[in-house]
């Protein structure tokens, strides 16, 4: 038996051919290593995302999520609910609060959830995989398995908003939480100072708003530069995408040379702990991290 | 005097003795300073070294010590021999710790040491001990004037810790403002709705009291005496004339609101325009049914305007926050909300200021759906039946208007505090010009009132200085109670803008300092700052020339003037600072352990090198408050200073008298360093004004240095404050350098 | 719906608030503002142009009854979540949320500006998750660029060509989606369902007609 078993919730940017798939391939390789086994809920739905809102309204939003708990609590029993997405987590979470102090909001939510055939008792703790890794393990836990520590490395540990607002991690600040930096370090990289480390990369928006969204994230990018960052890490698939993959559009309209890679911290741990690039997912980044591919390989 | 039997002790704990050459010292002090008695101890402030002090007391007949250890302001307890004069030179704060540890520098160091040595000797020769004078009145009933909710507290808080009371209300009934209010902001949890008035209770309990004895209708004619033997004529309108011994006297006069008829731009004087105070009267008439304005309507939308009037920046209006006005407003829009919530409540403000648990009442408010808007009114006109509101809405930055049905103004209080009496007084004092234009153009806009409240028989005027807008004064800093007459006490929103739930700690703090100064007063010593001190001025009276310097100058009103004009000590009215003495051309005031000759002689007893020694001389007198603590706290750190300086403490900047200055440039010393406190509208000085008129008076020591061909900067004014620990050595430092550049004084050697 | 639509709001009394504290999510923290201006200043989007009013300034206009500009406004669309006016709030008002749900109000109403892309993109992304359950990312893509008609998405499309290409290339982007592959949850029929029977609770629970 696994040391820790937890339901499951990768969200849809994690599945096969998706933007974030390769966060999915790192976090299989990592939670192997440190004997974590993560069980995916049965016939799981998409969460809404923040962006949902204006057309989703209140109750369906929670319905949503709550037919995931209704599923996870039906066939994990016990399990705590693992989400690798911050947007999954936080409206995940977000529901969770809101159905548990609003009777009445449960109260709906219970006649929606009978149409599907299904119902809540008592909803699962909901947690995002770097919970999971700093409070259920710690640190020194993740440490051990390190075996090729990332020496010379130097990384800008980029947190972005909803892996950290407003819910936090460890219950740390907001305004500068520090587990990113923490991580960097326990697999021996150097997290270099960032202050735009919890700077909104404009999230949806990038699709509706790009001229904005990339104006802030010029500035997440430039701050890595300034700082000596070589790569920038996040936790956040959205995050990833948006900061990873708009610099080519970002390097015309600015006159910018930005090209830099930007991981998961699950693709750093894969490689800290002796996996090889395929199985950290390092063939998945456009922009490629190609210290990172040599050092795997050697 | 006869048997005066003096001895010097000579510390060598703290490094002193390693630091120190002890032998010289005990030389000096036997040679020189000329003590009967002169020991050395290893660890003096040890039970050892102070029985052996008190051996010396009790069985060798030692009237007068000089302690030649560390600051006077350090082990005060184990050397406190309260029946022997006792000097203390300080060689550790004052020397040790402020100079290097090398070889260049242990000669000066030692006589630094020495010269301090000297100076506590000489001093403690020209010291008595104070004997304390039980015969300044024993009186312990304390008059409260003013039945509000301040004085009420005041009132019974004295009977409950023993005390009889002597209330006086002019007035037909106790209560005062609080009586007036449908209810009141909450003073306790949740702090969420408004709360009983409370006067009821505080009546009864009043009533119920047999310590209080209540006079209604009353005012007082006439106070004289001092605290513990105040003589009070009460005036009973329509009743005898009853006359009181008064121990102590906490003034809690309130206040009035400002006259809406002077904001007509606000709507003040129109129809359905009503101050706070009148809005409660429409409160408890409806008695939480519907609030109704005069011609009967029932109020559906209701608008408040905070600072009417008030935080006004053109002089025209209160230039000060009321500080109550805007958690009154919330109170009041929940009168509205409470009885029927559709009704139109909205509040402009410009900074909504609800301090402490005001801001659950705040949230409280917008709960029940007050709506906040921050914005500027700038006209209030007639409507059809009702009013529009002109204002600028400063977050959406825009004019616009809304319509109410009422409007209610945020007019602000004036304190209740009698006659002005510097107002009153300016013209005739003899004042510079400069200062009397000062003076008016500082007036506050409120009249200038002429009906006094405590009628004080006393030589600087009938009632309580005032401070800024006819607030009574008291010292904001340290003691802020205390006003400038002692035994007197301001209590409430006569001293401060302040709300009820303030007023009720404010009165108590005051009733136990009143009741403190009575019992002070009985004892003969002080009050504060110099608590419990029995030394007291006397005046050689064959030697004035009843030039009324002192009487004028008493920063407390102490001294008055008999028949033939010469100064007339109240005793337990004197705060000690010792004003008079600095004032006083002809030295003839002076105490037992603080005179002209102890300082005198100090500044003669230090050795002047001559002027090929390269060394020069400089002469600190420096406040006992402020400066010297500074200098002790310097020391501590470790911060280093010159070794020519030679630091004298005085009581105030306000006691030292010319006659030191001249003294010491004519014997020699190269510069004087005057080291007082801050004065003028942020005053830091204890005495209050004892700085300033110090400043004032040593101002005039540039013509003496003229008259001895003297450069002006021989003599240095500086304002020190307690925190300038390390920004004062450095001063010393520099001027001490200044000196060496200007040269030694022509003035050694004779 | 159309009831509410015809109301008129008058200048600072409670009718306007009253509507947004019964419609929008989270409506009933708007009176609590105390106008410290944190949020303003803590909203990525300060820094750039088209922002005409930041939260603050909503929750005044609201409390002023400027309905017809509050529920005009561009302001609430440019919310991006990031969650940093919330979090900072010293009052603990959810803005986030509230922006979300004035803007939501808006948009049953009828009132929201033309043309708002990230309404069409919010539109876009739950019509494209909720058809099978789970998100189709290249049909998402392809609701946003043809939003503006045919030859607009081309362009968009041609504009965005290396972006996609790249994720192609690292098989982030699978085409095949766009030809009706692509996730989807195993009980659709169910899910559809449960959100039809959400919409109809949440209309009559804000006496609106069902969309």
């Amino acid at each position: 038996m696994a040391r820790k078993e937890y339901a499951f919730y990768p969200g849809c940017s994690s599945q096969k051919g998706a933007s974030a798939s390769n966060y999915l391939t790192s976090v299989e390789s990592m939670c192997k290593t440190l004997d974590i086994k993560i069980t995916e809920i049965p016939d799981w739905n998409c969460c809404g995302a923040s962006i949902s809102y204006a057309e989703a309204g209140e109750l369906p939003r929670h319905v949503m999520n709550a037919r995931n708990f209704a599923l996870a609590e039906q066939h994990l029993p016990g399990q705590e609910i693992v989400a690798t997405c911050a947007a999954c987590w936080l409206g995940a979470r977000e529901s969770k609060e809101r159905l548990e102090h609003n009777s009445v909001l449960m109260a709906d939510t219970q006649e929606a959830l009978k149409e599907a055939g299904l119902s809540i008792k008592a909803i699962p703790e909901i947690k995002h995989m770097v919970e999971v890794l700093i409070e259920d393990l710690g640190y020194e836990e993740l440490a051990k398995p390190v075996k090729k520590p990332l020496a010379d490395m130097k990384f800008a540990g980029y947190v972005g908003c909803q892996t950290n607002r407003p819910f936090g991690i460890h219950g740390e600040s907001f305004e500068n939480p520090v587990y990113l930096d923490k991580l960097i370090e326990t697999v021996g990289g150097e997290a270099v100072p960032y202050d735009q480390k919890v700077t909104c990369c404009g999230g949806a928006l990038a699709f509706s708003e790009p001229d904005k969204a990339q104006a802030q994230i010029k500035d997440i990018i430039e701050s890595a530069y300034d700082n000596g960052a070589e790569m920038i890490v996040t936790p956040c698939p959205l995050c990833q995408a948006n900061v990873e993959v708009y610099q080519g559009q970002i390097n015309k309209k600015y006159g910018t040379k930005f090209n830099m890679p930007v991981l998961y911290y699950s693709q750093l741990m894969t490689i800290a702990y002796g996996g090889t690039a395929k199985e950290a997912g390092l063939d998945g980044n456009v922009i490629r991290a190609r210290k990172l591919e040599e050092f795997a390989s050697k | 005097m006869a048997d005066m039997k003096t001895a010097a002790y000579i510390c060598k704990g703290c490094e002193l003795g390693n630091r120190l050459d002890a032998k010289a010292l005990i030389q000096v002090a036997t040679k020189e300073g000329k003590m009967n008695l002169v020991r050395e101890h290893d660890f003096l402030c040890s039970t050892e070294g102070v029985a052996l002090i008190k051996n010396d007391i009790d069985n060798e007949g030692v009237t007068h010590i000089a302690i030649c250890a560390c600051s006077r302001r350090a082990k005060t307890e184990a050397f406190n021999f309260p029946t022997v004069a006792v000097s203390r030179a300080n060689l550790r704060e004052g020397v040790i710790w402020v100079r290097p540890d090398t070889d260049e520098a242990r000669e000066t160091t030692q006589e630094m040491a020495e010269d301090y040595v000297r100076m506590a000797c000489a001093e403690v020769k020209a010291m008595t001990v104070p004997s304390g004078n039980p015969n300044t009145g024993g009186v312990k009933t304390l008059m409260v004037v003013g039945g509000g909710i301040s004085g009420m507290t005041a009132a019974l808080e004295a009977s409950r810790a023993g005390y009889k009371v002597v209330l006086v209300e002019k007035s037909g009934a106790l209560g005062g403002w609080a009586a007036k209010l449908y209810k009141r902001i909450p003073t306790r949890e949740p702090f969420k709705a408004p709360e009983d008035n409370g006067v009821a209770d505080l009546i009864a309990q009043i009533e119920a009291d047999a310590n209080i004895k209540v006079y209604l209708n009353a005012t007082i004619a006439k106070t004289s005496g001092a605290p513990g033997r105040f003589k009070v004529e009460i005036v009973v309108e329509s009743g005898p004339q009853a006359t009181e011994d008064i121990g102590a006297i906490v003034q809690a006069t309130g206040f009035e609101l400002y006259d809406m008829n002077k904001l007509p731009h606000l709507g003040g004087g129109q129809a359905n325009v009503v101050d706070q105070a009148g809005l409660e009267a429409l409160a408890r008439a409806a008695n939480g049914g519907p609030i109704k304005r005069a011609d009967g309507k029932e109020v559906k939308s209701v608008v408040f305007v905070q600072c009417a009037g008030q935080r006004d920046a053109t002089g025209e209006h209160l230039q000060y926050c009321s500080g109550y006005c805007c958690n009154a407003s919330i109170k009041q829009a929940m009168y509205f909300k409470d009885s029927n919530p559709d009704i139109d409540t909205l509040i402009l403000y410009t900074d909504l200021r609800t301090p402490g648990n005001g801001e659950d009442f705040y949230r409280s408010a917008q709960n029940k759906g007050v709506i906040f808007s921050k914005g500027v009114v700038s006209q209030v006109v007639p409507n059809g039946n009702g009013l529009t509101v002109k204002f600028k809405d400063l977050i959406l930055d825009e004019e616009t208007e809304t319509e109410a049905d009422l409007v209610v103004l945020a007019t602000g209080a004036v304190p209740n505090s009698g006659v002005n009496i510097e107002a009153v007084a300016a013209p005739a004092a003899e004042e510079s010009e400069g200062e009397g234009e000062a003076a008016s153009a500082a007036l506050p806009v409120a009249e200038v009132k002429t009906i006094s409240i405590l009628n004080l028989d006393y030589r600087q005027g009938p009632d309580l200085p005032q401070f800024k807008h006819g607030f009574t004064d008291s010292h904001f800093i340290c003691f802020p109670y205390e006003t400038r007459r002692t035994g007197i006490y301001a209590a409430g929103p006569v001293r401060r803008p302040m709300d009820t739930a303030q007023a009720i700690e404010d009165a108590t703090g005051a009733a136990m300092k009143a009741i403190q100064a009575m019992e002070n007063a009985g004892l003969g010593r002080a009050a504060h700052p110099r608590a419990g001190d029995l030394s007291f001025p006397t005046a050689r009276l064959e030697g004035c020339t009843q030039c009324k310097r002192c009487t004028v100058e008493c920063p407390f009103g102490a001294i008055d003037e008999d028949e033939k004009r010469y100064p007339l000590f109240n005793e337990s009215r004197c705060r000690r600072c010792g004003t008079c003495m600095g004032a006083c051309p002809v030295r003839v005031i002076s105490f037992e352990n603080y005179s002209v000759n102890t300082v005198g002689a100090q500044i003669k007893a230090v050795d002047i090198p001559d002027e090929f020694s390269e060394k020069p001389r400089i002469l600190i007198l420096a406040c006992e408050n402020d400066a010297y603590p500074a200098l002790d706290m310097a020391a501590m750190n470790r911060y280093e200073y010159s070794a020519f300086v030679r630091a004298i403490p005085v009581r105030c900047l306000g006691s030292v008298n010319t006659i030191w200055i001249t003294d010491a440039l004519n014997s020699g010393y190269d510069g004087v360093m005057l080291m007082g406190c801050k004065h003028g509208e942020e005053y830091q000085c204890h005495f209050v004004k004892g700085s300033e008129l110090g400043r004032y008076r040593l101002s005039k020591v540039g013509d003496t240095l003229k008259s001895m061909n003297l450069e002006t900067e021989r003599v240095l004014d500086m304002e020190v404050a307690i925190t300038d620990i390390e920004t004062l050595p450095k001063r010393i430092n520099e001027y001490a350098a200044k000196i060496m550049e200007i040269g030694f004084s022509p003035f050694k050697g004779f | 719906m159309s009831d509410l639509n015809q109301q008129m709001a008058v200048r600072y009394k409670n009718n306007f608030l009253k509507e947004i504290e019964e419609q929008a999510e989270m409506g009933n923290w708007v009176k609590m503002c105390m106008q410290c201006g944190v949020c303003s200043g803590s909203c990525p989007t300060n820094f750039h142009p088209g922002w005409e009013h930041p939260p603050q300034e909503i929750f005044m206009m609201i409390r002023a009854g400027k309905r017809d500009e509050v529920l005009n406004s561009q302001s609430m669309w440019m919310c991006t979540s990031c969650y940093n006016c919330y979090v900072r709030c010293p009052r603990k008002l959810p803005i986030t949320h509230i922006m979300h749900g004035i803007a939501e109000y808006a948009y049953r109403l009828g009132r929201a500006p033309k043309m708002q892309p990230t309404l069409h993109l919010s539109k876009a992304f739950w019509n494209n998750c909720t058809k099978n359950g789970r998100v189709n990312e290249v049909k998402l893509t392809q609701s946003l660029y043809f939003k503006d008609g045919l030859m607009a998405g081309i362009k968009m499309g041609l504009a965005m060509k290396d972006v996609a290409l790249g994720l192609v290339k690292a098989k982030r982007l699978n085409i095949m989606e766009a030809l009706g592959g692509g996730h989807k949850c195993k009980d659709v029929n169910g899910i559809h369902k449960m959100l039809a029977k959400a919409r109809e609770l949440e209309a009559k629970r804000k006496g609106r007609q069902p969309a």
